[in-house]
């Protein structure tokens, strides 16, 4: 059947199931809007590029499925790098399709031209600019099925114009075409069962482990196998910040998260472990601290199916290389198989009463503000919480906000938890909890924002607006860059540069209603459930609530950066018995 | 090109990455040292008995970071298909070398006198320069660099070096395993 490259490409990816794009028509990409008139896809129209990056990453967040943006040539493609680079930090499946100046004005500084696959080969697992309509279906083939197996990732298809009006045979490659065409990409799924022995082995043997669960863990769809193991095994699980949600925070052995701005009992029961099992975890700065100093006595089990991981950070004891939810259905049954052999695990009695103590000593915790004072985030965020319909799935931005919708959050469910966490994104929660909806339309989608990161992306709320999307936004408006501000009031003599936001300049209800959203604005600790309760009533259009909120509250626990997680500063209630945490 | 010499502990190593011979694999290659802050000493690419694949070459300071991560993030890249790590020790490894030599009437003769015994070529004699090849393991070219320099290099270039497992004692051909993702 012949068709032009448009028709292809749209039938590519219908082929390959996509059920919405998100994007932004453009000059060169023209051609391949035509044919979406007749497809059964949704076309979400953002407003920026960039939006319609992070709404595909929120999409997949949520789904599992391969988020699609497509955009054209030139300034849409640089607009771009920021979502893909964020989707190739947090392995997010993802499909770029940027429009490109014809082939034989390649090379020319035509308008619109840029060189995109140049611009976007470190953030991209792979990309590839097509020559011919021809190629079409087989380039749009490869780049789900890059971006969806073994380490999820962001691929760009990058297609000339006169490859999408110019004539081709339509086609469809089997998987074996596929896997033919590729003949480096073999992705390591299954784990090698001699080392999955030794890990049994060592996990009985342990009399202080710490099950360890990263982003990979959602990746690999293993929530289930890990509740398995961490039962079976009654090992303590800490989950990261790409991994919350993937145990449920309520479950007696979830000891929340670690890290940085971790809880006190999560950072100090990694670092005195004696066996760290990691899961899809990649031991990142912001968990390990001064990796010199970093859980000393603690042997290594790292399971992760990118192999380049293993011993990247950490020399592991134990590597195993392949998918988390397959590598740890069979450790499980190595562990079965060596009690049913006569084999008893350690005696972790001991362990389990420190990390207890720790949990009693040293919750989560902060100060209530007193009457008249200015209302706490953390007391905001709390009561978001308790009103949260069942299923609500928080979307944050990048900042303090971010790390107390970490904290103060009960993560239930996996994929009730979206952010950006290797890349540290600003301005990612509005899109990808436009992204996040559209995948589930059922849920409750509350972005938690910063007054800074609200700003850097409020755009596509008129986006939401048009397209009958109503997310629901929480601002905690300190009028501060608040993370700045707070590393500023601690590590550099309270000399704040280039921090201060306008209190008054934007009104952020104002330009709520502006983008067709309604907004509220919150003062005052009582002003606080009335609005909650008014926006979760909302379901016809976004919500936009803007609390205001205390400038001078920080974030803690806190491990400064460069210090090791002995180094924990607590909060300054709790500094007084610090000496509890051995 | 100056790598320390091979005999007791090489401070490079030899990678001959196999890849898909399609345009940009090259660019992502060096692509990636760039972003990971991988030095290369040398770097030779050329097309191989099969059309679909290329070759290439790489000798890595291995100061700058562990080849065990470097060949793993290498693997990444879709378009690699394998890589075999060479150790120096156990591979043949050729270079080679042009050098256009600032020469006198005086000195041409040693010029073209230490030209055959290092058993280079002499490509072309003018008044005042001399044009020389020379091929062989890069520890000879190393050699025969620096004394020519003595005379005065107007243009030097070498290739860098291409290498293949050694057949006589058992060749320690390494193919890396477990191909990334």
């Amino acid at each position: 059947m012949k068709m032009t490259g448009a028709q292809a490409l749209i039938k590519a990816l219908e082929m390959e199931n996509t059920e919405v794009i998100f994007g932004l028509p453009g000059g060169c990409i023209l051609p391949a809007y035509d044919p979406l008139l007749d497809s059964s896809i949704r076309h979400i129209l953002v407003r920026h590029e960039q939006g319609a990056g992070h709404m595909a990453e929120g999409y997949a967040h949520v789904t599992g499925r391969p988020g699609v943006a497509l955009v054209t040539s030139g300034p849409a493609a640089t607009n771009m790098v920021t979502p893909l680079c964020d989707a190739y930090m947090d392995s997010i499946p993802m499909v770029c399709i940027t429009g490109q100046v014809p082939t034989t004005a390649i090379g020319t500084d035509a308008f619109q031209e840029c060189d995109t696959v140049g611009i976007t080969r470190s953030v991209t697992k792979h990309n590839e600019l097509v020559m011919s309509a021809q190629d079409l279906p087989m380039a749009i083939r490869q780049a789900f099925h890059i971006a969806t197996t073994g380490r999820p990732g962001p691929t760009l298809i990058d297609v000339p114009k006169d490859c999408l009006t110019n004539t081709m045979e339509w086609y469809w490659p089997s998987d074996a075409e596929v896997a033919e065409s590729l003949p480096g990409y073999r992705p390591t799924t299954k784990g090698h069962p001699r080392m999955i022995k030794e890990a049994a082995k060592l996990i009985l043997e342990s009399e202080r482990p710490i099950l360890y669960v990263g982003g990979g863990i959602l990746k690999a769809r293993a929530a289930e196998a890990l509740k398995e193991l961490a039962e079976l095994t009654q090992i303590h699980v800490v989950t990261t910040l790409m991994a919350r949600g993937a145990f449920p925070d309520s479950h007696p052995l979830c000891l929340g998260m670690p890290g940085m701005h971790g809880n006190a009992t999560a950072v100090t029961a990694m670092q005195k472990a004696d066996l760290l099992v990691a899961l899809g975890a990649r031991f990142d700065d912001r968990i390990t601290g001064k990796v010199s100093g970093f859980a000393p006595e603690a042997k290594i089990i790292h399971v992760d199916i990118d192999p380049a991981e293993q011993g990247k950070v950490r020399r592991p004891d134990v590597p195993i290389v392949g998918d988390c939810r397959l590598v740890i259905e069979e450790l499980v049954k190595a562990i079965k198989d060596l009690l049913n052999g006569g084999a008893t695990q350690a005696d972790t009695g001991l362990w389990k009463s420190r990390v207890s103590g720790w949990r009693e000593q040293f919750p989560l915790s902060y100060e209530m503000s007193e009457p008249g004072e200015a209302l706490k985030p953390q007391f905001c965020l709390e009561a978001l919480r308790d009103s949260a319909p069942e299923d609500t799935i928080l979307v944050s931005g990048v900042g303090q906000h971010q790390m107390w919708s970490s904290q103060y959050w009960k993560f239930e469910n996996p994929y009730s938890w979206v952010n950006s966490g290797g890349l540290g994104t600003m301005g990612f929660s509005i899109p990808a909890a436009i992204g996040a909806k559209v995948g589930r339309p059922d849920a409750t989608v509350w972005a938690v924002d910063g007054d800074g990161c609200f700003q850097m992306t409020a755009q596509e709320l008129v986006t939401a607006s048009v397209e009958r999307i109503p997310i629901k936004v929480a601002i905690l408006n300190n009028s501060y860059l608040g993370m700045v501000r707070q590393w500023q009031e601690m590590f550099y003599e309270e000399r704040y540069s280039e921090v201060y936001l306008s209190p008054e300049v934007p009104d952020f209800v104002k330009w709520a209603e502006a983008m067709g959203c309604v907004g509220i604005r919150v003062d005052s600790p009582e002003e606080v459930q009335p609005a909650i309760d008014k926006a979760n009533g909302i379901d016809d259009r976004p919500v936009v609530v803007d609390f205001r909120v205390a400038a001078s509250e920080k974030v803690f626990p806190m491990v400064p950066a460069g210090a090791t997680n002995d180094d924990l500063l607590l909060p300054p209630t709790q500094m007084a018995r610090k000496e509890f945490l051995r | 090109m100056s790598v320390a010499s091979s005999h007791n502990q090489p401070n490079y190593h030899i990678l001959s990455v196999l890849v898909q011979n399609r345009p940009g694999v090259l660019a992502r290659v060096a692509s990636l040292f760039a972003r990971r802050g991988y030095n290369i000493f040398s770097l030779a690419v050329a097309p191989t008995e099969d059309d679909a694949l290329s070759r290439i070459t790489i000798v890595v300071d291995v100061d700058s970071a562990p080849v065990e991560q470097v060949v793993k993030q290498l693997f990444k890249l879709i378009e690699v298909v394998k890589i075999s790590e060479l150790d120096p020790r156990r591979s043949v490894e050729r270079e080679l070398l042009l050098a256009t030599i600032r020469v006198t009437s005086e000195n041409r003769g040693q010029v073209v006198e230490l030209t055959n015994i290092f058993e280079g070529k002499i490509l072309a004699v003018g008044v005042e320069a001399i044009t020389v090849s020379l091929d062989g393991n890069p520890d000879k070219l190393d050699d025969f660099e620096d004394l020519l320099r003595g005379y005065g290099i107007v243009e030097l270039q070498r290739t860098g070096r291409v290498a293949l497992p050694k057949l006589e004692r058992e060749a320690r051909l390494r193919a890396v395993k477990g191909k990334a993702v």
